[in-house]
């Protein structure tokens, strides 16, 4: 086993909320959404119209620039509509569910034995392609490119993040099997990064990683950072680990389970706790009537990188976790609760407010308010102290923000997601979108460069 | 409060786009936002964010500031008082309240004519831009006036505001865009455009220049000087020390005699308003390292740096100046004030962290330098300071090369 990697440089943003260690099935809801929108960059092609029937694992569409990439139905019922949005761009793929969730069989009786283009093509006839994300770019890998490494992270340290060992603690068989079939689809390494002391240390065949420390060490980003770092003209892959265990339950049972466990969290739920969920289900089935307040938002994800969503829509592809915070819609008194306030109620990183005074298990309930408004850069050093990079931050943003492609390029943008800049959007004093810029200065690259 | 955010709402549509009085909205959002932190949410990227901003943050600085102010107006008083009298050796600490209000009066009127030339500048570019005041203005407005001489003429202060607002800011785009420190932009303006009123013997203590030339019978002996002043006398073979001319050799004893360490540590000597005390810069500056304002880095080297200098020079030796001890340098002429507080402004300093401790170090070096071997410009502390605000940008080039090289080098091994 390879020496532990400290993560120093970051922030466990500590929020009530933390979801209770009980696991809940939610029924499948009547309608269920697959947005589009959830993958980056994609571009639709529908291969079903209003009133077809789908079984589980039926393709709703596919990717137009790469056919091979293959978008499935995650329960079966018949196409109720398909909402579109401006220029009709396709937002929404709504499946009156039937509630019998029957599945499609593939065949996986030789699977134990594929080789690289078997493992693909299977992986992409069941959808579960799209779960892998390359890097450059943070999109759907494409699959005509060879990865020189697979990266899956065994733990999530983003606040209130769902605790995998619990959620997959008697899934190690499937897991295991779903990591064999990983580690034919590369010709190079499969990484896999856990806490300490992990149950998951028990899985054969990949290349283990240990990392401790602060957010955002579960980071896949980080991982590959300060394992094999991303440059130019390569790609590595990544895969959320709940998948790498679907993957597995398809080669042991032949159909594609949309079944997820995905912690509800926050500081606005009656009962934070772990469900049982198909993917795509409507949120209103999942949170219902378990909310405190009314002025709150719905977050598909974690408070740092998630999607604000309504109750009517549907849980994210990519999301294990749904948090509910309060809104922050309200004028604070400065000298009250504002920005002269004591600050004991607010979080910082900053040693402007008491924060760093209080114990270690205090735990805050922060809403959306963005506590100030946006200004030109600054401060300096700050956002340095949660980028566990060997990489310029605020150079890196100026350089996104400015277009320059040559200074992206220099400055790593092959190396980043939007995601690995999310505690430097939190703690930053000019409350600068970061994230969208550097997804911004990635688009950029994707249309100049790739 | 419930009232006065009522009354708040009431207004707002009078000042937002197609309201009566939209064109005042930069003045009313300032005012809006300094009473109440608006109620923006996020709306991309994270949901939550950190409690702290940027009027946070200048304010932090504005108090950090105010041990040098209080110390100021009593200094200033009490020079105010040794001009009186004709004598520089009365007791410091004497007649303290008397001695602060007359402080008061000299030092109020600065501050007031610092903030309010600058503030309306800001206002009229911030509505010509259709933005609320940025709040960089809060913290330079406070440092002008603490780095003018205690006799300036108040329509210079305003016309150095103006200056150092409009050309050393708004024009390169305002908060967060300036290449160079505004409140040195302000000091270099008067000192190059006013020379007379900026330096020599008469303008650091208030009332001196009038009395000399109304009654200077009264202030025979008398020296208005600074121990900067002093000690560029030291160069010429017949050097002064407080008004007399005393040997060459005898210089050093007599001007630390007259400018003690302890002294010049506490403050108790002429200068600049704010300058003095290198004791309230480090209250000031703790306060700035404390909460992650001021960057450490950049004090510590800019200390070391002129301390390094300092040995230096000593070790080269020959004539009194080049013999004052080193640590003695880091007390006097706003070394200290310099170091806390104009270096370590963020925009105008190295961004990066290894950067700061370069940036901090020639900064250190060059105001010692100067001072010593170019006695035309006793006041090296600000000289340096701009030349390293404008060299900072390429000092940050070679640590983001460096960056850049790391990890070519990687894809050449890979």
């Amino acid at each position: 086993m390879s020496n532990t990697i400290s993560i120093r440089k970051g922030l466990n943003i500590r929020l009530v909320g933390e979801a209770k260690k009980e696991i809940k099935d939610i029924p499948v809801s009547k309608t269920v959404g697959v947005s589009p929108l959830d993958f980056h960059g994609l571009t639709p092609k529908l291969v079903v119209k209003e009133g077809d029937n789908v079984q589980i694992g039926d393709v709703l569409f596919f990717d137009k620039k790469e056919a091979s990439v293959k978008f499935i139905s995650p329960v079966s019922g018949t196409i109720e509509s398909i909402v579109r949005g401006e220029k009709r761009r396709i937002l929404n793929v709504l499946i009156a569910t039937d509630g019998k969730q029957t599945a499609k069989k593939f065949d996986v009786s030789k699977a134990s034995s594929f080789n690289s283009e078997e493992t693909k093509a299977l992986l992409l006839a069941t959808g579960f392609w799209s779960s892998i994300k390359q890097r450059p770019l943070d999109v759907i890998a494409n699959p005509n490119n060879e990865a020189k490494a697979m990266f899956v992270s065994s733990f999530d340290s983003a606040p209130l993040a769902p605790d995998y060992e619990y959620i997959l603690g008697d899934d190690i068989g499937n897991l295991q099997k779903g990591f064999d079939a990983l580690s034919t689809l590369t010709g190079g390494k499969v990484h896999l990064s856990s806490r300490p002391n992990s149950i998951f240390s028990k899985i054969n065949g990949v290349k283990h990683h240990t990392f401790d420390g602060v957010h955002p060490a579960g980071n896949v980003g980080t991982q590959m950072h300060h394992i094999d770092p991303v440059n130019k003209g390569e790609f590595v892959w990544s895969i959320n680990i709940q998948e790498v265990a679907a993957i597995g339950r398809l080669i042991n049972e032949g159909t594609v389970s949309s079944s997820r466990k995905i912690a509800l969290t926050g500081s606005e739920l009656k009962n934070p706790t772990y469900v049982n969920v198909s993917k795509g289900t409507e949120m209103s089935t999942i949170l219902d009537k378990g909310i405190v307040g009314s002025n709150v938002r719905y977050i598909s994800g974690n408070v740092l990188t998630g999607d604000q969503k309504n109750l009517t829509d549907f849980i994210g592809y990519y999301h294990n976790q749904i948090t509910v915070i309060p809104e922050g819609n309200e004028y604070k008194f400065f000298l009250t609760s504002g920005w002269l306030g004591h600050g004991f109620d607010k979080f910082s990183n900053s040693r402007l407010f008491p924060t760093f005074l209080l114990p270690k298990s205090k735990k805050f309930t922060l809403d959306t308010n963005t506590n100030g408004e946006e200004r030109a850069f600054v401060v300096s050093g700050e956002l340095e102290r949660v980028f566990p990079f060997d990489i310029l931050p605020v150079q890196l943003t100026k350089a996104a923000i400015t277009q320059d492609i040559d200074g992206m390029e220099n400055l790593g943008i092959y190396e980043v997601a939007p995601e690995d800049f999310a505690l430097c959007e939190y703690v930053c004093t000019t409350k600068i979108n970061i994230q969208d810029k550097i997804r911004q200065g990635l688009d950029l690259i994707a249309s100049e460069c790739m | 409060m419930k009232f006065l955010e009522k009354y708040l709402h009431k207004m707002e549509p009078h000042f937002i786009k197609g309201g009566k009085y939209e064109k005042w909205n930069p003045l009313f959002e300032t005012l809006a936002t300094f009473a109440f932190t608006p109620k923006l949410v996020t709306t991309k990227g994270t949901h939550i964010r950190d409690g702290v901003d940027l009027k946070r943050t200048m304010f932090t600085v504005v108090i950090a500031l105010i041990p040098c102010l209080l110390f100021g107006i009593y200094n200033t008083g009490h020079w105010e008082y040794a001009v009186a009298e004709g004598n520089r050796d009365i007791p410091y600490f004497a007649e303290m309240g008397a001695k602060f209000l007359t402080g008061l009066t000299i030092v109020l009127p600065v501050v007031i004519v610092s903030y309010g030339v600058g503030l309306t500048i800001e206002f009229i570019f911030g509505m010509l831009r259709g933005h609320s005041l940025h709040e960089g203005f809060l913290v330079s407005g406070m440092l002008i006036p603490l780095t003018m001489p205690a006799d300036v003429p108040l329509w210079m202060v305003a016309i150095a505001t103006a200056f150092a607002v409009i050309i050393g800011k708004e024009i390169f785009g305002g908060t967060g865009m300036n290449v160079v420190n505004i409140a040195l932009t302000a000091r270099a303006f008067l000192f190059f455009a006013y020379p007379t009123s900026m330096s020599g013997d008469k303008v650091w203590m208030s009332g001196l220049g009038d009395k000399m030339s109304t009654n200077s019978a009264d202030l025979d002996g008398f020296s208005g000087a600074t121990a900067l002043g002093d000690l560029a006398s030291f160069m010429s073979d017949k050097a002064t020390v407080a008004g007399e001319t005393v040997q060459s050799s005898m210089a050093l004893q007599n001007f630390s005699t007259e400018y003690g360490v302890w002294e010049s540590f506490v403050g108790m000597i002429p200068g600049s308003i704010g300058e003095t005390s290198t004791l309230a810069c480090l209250i000031g500056g703790l306060l700035l390292v404390l909460t992650g304002v001021g960057s450490l880095r950049i004090i510590l080297s800019f200390f070391a740096g002129g301390f390094v200098m300092g040995l230096l020079l000593n070790a080269i030796g020959g004539n009194p100046y080049l013999d004052l001890a080193a640590h003695h340098h880091l007390v006097i002429g706003g070394f200290a004030f310099g170091a806390v507080f104009m270096a370590t402004d963020p925009v105008t300093a190295s961004q990066t962290a290894f950067g700061k401790i370069i940036y901090g170090f020639l900064g250190g070096l060059l105001a010692i330098m100067i001072r010593v071997l170019n006695p035309a410009y006793p006041e090296g502390v600000f000289l340096a300071i701009l030349f390293m605000n404008i060299m900072a940008p390429i000092i940050d080039h070679y640590i983001i090369q460096a960056n850049i090289n790391r990890r070519l080098k990687r894809l050449k091994t890979a």
